[in-house]
């Protein structure tokens, strides 16, 4: 375990009953960097969350934030932390600025030093003109800003965003990713977690990729797609006559094929040039689509599954 | 090394949450007044109508009104159910529904700071509700004996006594049908706790199991302050309310723990 870490862990463990939700993981996160746990619902990406944020305990292994234990620190570091949890816990009754100036107080901040912080978050959050406004009021985009504003309050060194853009709309996700972005810029620590692959090649300078409890690869998100895919991904879907019959023909021009229950997908090098081959094998395909290689196919490569069912 | 983590309640950090609750409650200010004005009604309405149907009964060694006599139960009651339903209510709500303490225990708070500030806020709310009931109290002329302001702390016990064990049994509630069943157990408490007539009047074999309860313990305590009766049987009043309230706080604080930082 390297001590100048950020935040490491080895052998982590949490055991629920019978149920192994994380299943013995090692990771270490240095500061400035933005970090991703990227996998399906339930691959332990929460419980992974919970006990790195110091609030629940580890089954087993050990795990040091700043360099100090959570079982013993939790609330020093916790101090220090900055959460935004993946379902949105705002006091609903009170205006967006009473929001922040209540929490603030939690970390016994002076009352003059939370509203001035707040003023700054409020323009950050782009929620400047809400301030007043009721918090329920505010859309599924606006309360999730005001989330981030909120665990900005006591200007943590490592921001941890569990799965912060889950239920938002393009629009709302792109804005949420820029202001994430300039935290990144201003060299706040991150830590996501995500089932969205787009999301993690935006934001993460590495990842580890989790798959019921374990961690089954790690690498920064161009590099896991250049070890485990292909540089090119054609899609193929078929009409109403199946694509059994197809996929022993066309196998051969591929890399690799996946066979999903609705499409075909052929890792290449060159979509476009097998494309041509499998038309001239007499396959009709209904729809084809050359894309690149996304970290989608590396997940899918690794477990076998798809990470947005 | 810490073997029993629920009887660390040493953070000064738990006055956080009293500070929220207030912050809460000014945005529902109606709930206040009407809190003010619940033990006001039933003072007066006692006092004008059953005043004159029951006339005096014996409390003690001395002849009482019976509004003398039933003030004090009226305050123990209300001091319970504010107790009760606030912790049961809000907490509930807090815990399970906006998930309130989830976002709390992202900063230096722990499971005992929540617990232990839910404890102070229902101390300061029922302290609010005690002082406008005595305040009626005097000036209607139900005290029997300058002791009445012991009634105060009496109450404020009371309340601490409740609060923590509603803080516990809220823990066990699924959804919002489970609050019949607390209605279930609440009615029986307030109906055979010795609030409305004295405890010799009930038979034999219920006399024992009224004297388990807490509100009659409670209802008792008070109506002794509030008659100038005090004697050994207030401190068995005392701490069978002191060791109720410390027993619901650490067994709400170890299921918070459970709920909340699984």
């Amino acid at each position: 375990m390297t001590s100048d870490s950020l935040l490491s862990a080895r052998g982590l463990v949490k055991q629920f009953g019978n149920f192994r939700a994380v299943d013995g993981i090692d990771v270490s996160i240095e500061r400035g960097e933005s970090f991703g746990f990227l996998g399906p619902n339930g691959a332990g990406k929460t419980s992974t969350m919970r006990m790195i944020s110091a609030v629940s305990q580890p089954t087993a292994g050990e795990i040091r934030i700043f360099g100090l234990n959570p079982v013993s620190h939790g609330p020093e570091i916790r101090a220090r932390l900055g959460v935004v949890p993946q379902e949105d816990t705002l006091e609903l009754e009170l205006s967006v600025m009473n929001n922040l100036l209540m929490f603030g107080r939690y970390f016994d901040i002076p009352r003059k030093v939370i509203r001035q912080r707040a003023t700054e978050l409020l323009e950050f959050a782009q929620l400047s003109d809400r301030a007043d406004d009721k918090c329920d009021n505010l859309s599924g985009g606006m309360k999730r800003r005001l989330t981030i504003a909120r665990s900005l309050l006591n200007q943590p060194e490592l921001l941890i965003l569990d799965e912060p853009t889950t239920g938002l709309d393009p629009q709302a996700r792109h804005l949420l990713w820029d202001r994430l972005y300039r935290l990144k810029r201003d060299g706040v620590t991150l830590i996501i977690t995500t089932h969205y692959m787009d999301e993690a090649e935006q934001l993460c300078d590495r990842l580890v990729v989790m798959d019921q409890g374990r961690i089954v690869a790690e690498g920064a998100p161009r590099a896991l797609i250049e070890q485990y895919s292909t540089r090119e991904v054609l899609e193929l879907r078929f009409g109403a006559e199946g694509q059994e019959p197809y996929v022993d023909r066309i196998s051969e021009y591929a890399e690799r094929v996946e066979v999903l229950p609705d499409r075909l997908l052929l890792y290449v090098h060159d979509g476009d040039e097998v494309l041509r081959a499998v038309h001239a094998t007499g396959a009709t395909p209904e729809s084809a689509l050359v894309r690149r290689s996304s970290l989608e196919d590396v997940f899918l490569r690794l477990t076998g599954r798809t990470l947005v069912d | 090394m810490r073997i029993f983590p629920e009887l660390h309640f040493g953070s000064r950090r738990s006055l956080r949450i009293l500070e929220r609750n207030v912050v809460i409650y000014r945005t529902q200010w109606l709930m206040l007044v009407s809190g003010f004005f619940e033990p006001l009604f039933y003072l007066l309405s006692l006092g004008i109508g059953l005043n004159h149907l029951v006339g005096s009964l014996s409390a003690g060694d001395r002849l009482v009104t019976y509004a003398m006599f039933v003030a004090p139960g009226m305050l123990a009651t209300s001091a319970m159910n504010g107790a009760v339903i606030d912790a049961l209510f809000n907490t509930f709500f807090k815990l399970k529904v906006a998930h309130t303490y989830d976002a709390v225990l992202a900063t230096p708070l722990d499971v005992n700071d929540i617990a232990l500030g839910e404890v102070w806020w229902a101390l300061v709310r029922g302290s609010i509700y005690a002082t406008s009931f005595l305040t009626c109290m005097i000036i209607l002329g139900d005290a029997g004996s300058p002791w009445v302001l012991l009634c105060l702390p009496g109450a404020i016990l009371t309340s601490f006594a409740f609060a923590s064990v509603g803080l516990a049994a809220c823990t066990w509630l699924r959804s919002w049908q489970d609050f019949d069943t607390v209605a279930l157990i609440q009615l029986p408490i307030f109906l055979f706790s010795a609030t409305f007539f004295p405890i010799t009047l009930y038979p034999g074999w219920l006399q024992g199991l009224v004297r388990c309860s807490p509100l009659y313990q409670s209802a008792a305590l008070l109506r002794g302050f509030s008659l100038g009766q005090i004697g050994p049987s207030s401190a068995v009043h005392i701490i069978y309310l002191v060791v109720m309230g410390l027993i619901g706080l650490v067994v709400a604080s170890h299921r918070f723990r459970r709920i909340l930082t699984p």
